[in-house]
């Protein structure tokens, strides 16, 4: 315990000060964010992912942006653990036949204002999984989609920047 | 009762193929004394799927170094879960992808299929299996959970805060892969392999690689047997952030609380299902297909396989932290070694073949078979992810636990849903 007391005296904190210098684009991208989200939605908005058939690619990415590199949640970005705390529905995958219902409930139990942002190729057009017979098809066909990070699967960066470029067009 | 038959007998001299893999065509009375041979642990069933016409068994023993592909040209077949419980959910998803009828399956009720297919539509209630006892209730999770991870439905029947019994259901995010190789050419294939589970994209990629060269007898160019990446300088602070993780876990009792004891896989279950990769090796089994039936580079590096004895989450976690420093240690020593030289041989004509493989992933071993049809398309391409063994060890585990440490089991087992929907 008095290691422990020492190590968080001397070492201080764990998470980065900022993104690397060698990043100045996520600096930039991720402060204009903050920002925006701010003014629009005051402190927070707050993001519900919803795997619907991805190969779990894009859910690594997912989890990149919460990590001590890009923190999103310094900016008041924060991912939820329901549905009904969400603004934003972040949905992957190619929309599989088994998923199908139970996205169709997460997105009906989602408050409006609501947003749906197709992450992935795969969410936008069925990726490599495109013909299959048990898959539904893009997301775009079974609801209203606002915007689509593409990529196979999207870099950290491209998730952040797609964002910021929702609340854009929403503000 | 089905004497059991050990895969040694049955092996009459054969030669493996350049895979490693023996072909063995056999009836139904000979694949069924295999099946009686895996539940009394003769052998190891490595994966079973269903191919054109017919059912194939990849079983192993690691003892002697064999590794076979059973093939049993017949729809209709005898059940290997009616001996030997690890292969029920494989057989369920055959059952449901390619109605091929294993006779005395214990469990008929569908695995992947869940009525929502175009054409399959069905009305039915899935029924999870009856649990009976006083003040006990059930707590139903998912599919969609509650953090940034992929779709399953866990059934929980609890005393009070102890599960009794969890119950898992998968299949939710069945993707149809297996059907879209059919026809296609190598290359898109390479394409959908990397994408079955996205976290093992490297080891399906590689599985597949080496299938497809054992089918079409393609020469491997040395170096592309070797990892490249200017990755020295970053060893260095990987080895020392594995030492500093390593320090502060083994001075938090509040954590080690959490673990130790807790999600425990019993060695002998461990045994039973073949488990693979930390979760096999954290319950004694000594199994890394990198070292048992070893391949290119792994065949002449050094490295130690690290297995622990409890089984519990703290188990798991220990040996992935000191896997970490095994592979800190492998990719330092490919380093040392890497030499210019072509990347990519000629590829030769195409042609019918066939081809196997088994290839560690971090969660454990892939098996990846693959058949060319004459004009060197895919004819099928069947992936087992480890998951498939382990996901059931994972129900098996909770039991006993209080409810709240199951996020901690599951993320201690890491299994892929993906890698085990297809």
């Amino acid at each position: 315990m008095r290691s422990f007391l020492r190590d968080a005296f001397l070492k201080g904190m764990a998470t980065m000060a900022g993104p690397a210098p060698g990043a100045p684009e996520l600096e930039e991208v991720a402060r204009a964010l903050g920002e925006r989200a701010r003014r629009r939605l005051g402190r927070s908005l707050s993001i519900r992912e919803v795997d619907a058939g991805s190969c779990n690619g894009c859910e690594l990415e997912i989890h990149a942006i919460n990590n001590p590199v890009y923190d999103i949640e310094r900016f008041g970005l924060k991912f939820v653990a329901s549905p009904r705390h969400a603004d934003v529905l972040l949905v992957t995958g190619p929309v599989t036949w088994n998923m199908r219902e139970a996205l169709l409930r997460t997105y009906n139990a989602t408050p409006s204002p609501k947003w749906v942002v197709a992450l992935g190729d795969c969410a936008a057009n069925c990726g490599v999984f495109a013909g299959s017979p048990a898959v539904v098809g893009p997301l775009a066909n079974i609801m209203p989609v606002d915007l689509h990070i593409r990529g196979c699967p999207p870099p950290p960066l491209d998730i952040v920047k797609g964002l910021l470029a929702l609340i854009e067009a929403k503000g | 009762m089905t004497e059991p038959r050990a895969l040694a007998d049955l092996i009459d001299g054969r030669m493996a193929g350049p895979d490693g893999y023996m072909r063995i065509s056999v009836l139904p009375p000979i694949w069924e004394e295999l099946a009686a041979g895996c539940a009394a642990g003769l052998h190891d069933l490595s994966a079973l799927w269903a191919d054109g016409k017919g059912m194939r068994m990849a079983l192993s023993d690691s003892a002697r170094g064999l590794r076979t592909i059973i093939d049993l040209k017949a729809e209709d077949y005898p059940s290997v879960a009616r001996h030997h419980a690890p292969a029920l959910r494989l057989e369920r998803a055959m059952r449901d992808l390619y109605g091929v009828n294993p006779i005395g399956l214990p469990d008929t009720r569908p695995w992947l299929d869940h009525g929502r297919w175009p054409g399959k539509e069905s009305e039915q209630r899935y029924e999870f299996l009856p649990v009976e006892g006083e003040g006990l209730h059930q707590i139903p999770v998912g599919p969609v959970h509650a953090g940034i991870i992929e779709p399953g439905h866990f059934r929980f029947t609890a005393n009070g805060e102890t599960v009794v019994r969890l119950e898992q259901r998968l299949g939710y995010v069945h993707k149809g892969a297996e059907s879209l190789f059919v026809g296609a050419d190598i290359e898109r294939g390479t394409l959908l392999i990397g994408r079955l589970s996205g976290d093992s994209t490297v080891a399906y990629a590689w599985a597949y690689a080496h299938a497809v060269e054992a089918a079409l007898g393609w020469p491997v160019t040395p170096r592309n047997s070797v990892g490249i990446g200017r990755v020295r300088g970053l060893l260095g602070r990987l080895a020392t952030a594995r030492l500093e993780i390593q320090r502060v876990y083994d001075s938090m009792p509040s954590l080690q609380d959490r673990t130790v004891t807790t999600g425990i896989v019993s060695p002998a279950l461990a045994r039973q299902y073949a488990a693979g990769g930390f979760v096999g090796r954290a319950a004694g089994r000594a199994f890394d297909a990198r070292k048992v039936f070893s391949y290119g580079p792994y065949d002449t590096v050094e490295f130690d396989l690290k297995t622990r004895s409890t089984g519990d989450v703290d188990a798991r976690l220990l040996v992935r932290l000191d896997e970490i420093g095994e592979s800190v240690r492998i990719v330092g020593q490919l380093l040392d070694r890497l030499s210019p030289g072509p990347i990519r041989g000629e590829s030769p004509a195409p042609g019918e073949g066939e081809g196997a493989a088994l290839v560690e992933a971090f969660r454990g071993d892939v098996f990846v078979s693959v058949r060319l049809a004459s004009d060197g398309r895919l004819a099928r391409v069947h992936a087992r992810d480890a998951s498939w063994f382990q996901w059931p060890l994972l129900e098996a585990a909770v039991e006993g636990n209080i409810v709240a440490d199951f996020p901690l089991c599951n993320k201690s087992f890491n299994c892929s849903y993906s890698g085990a929907d297809l």
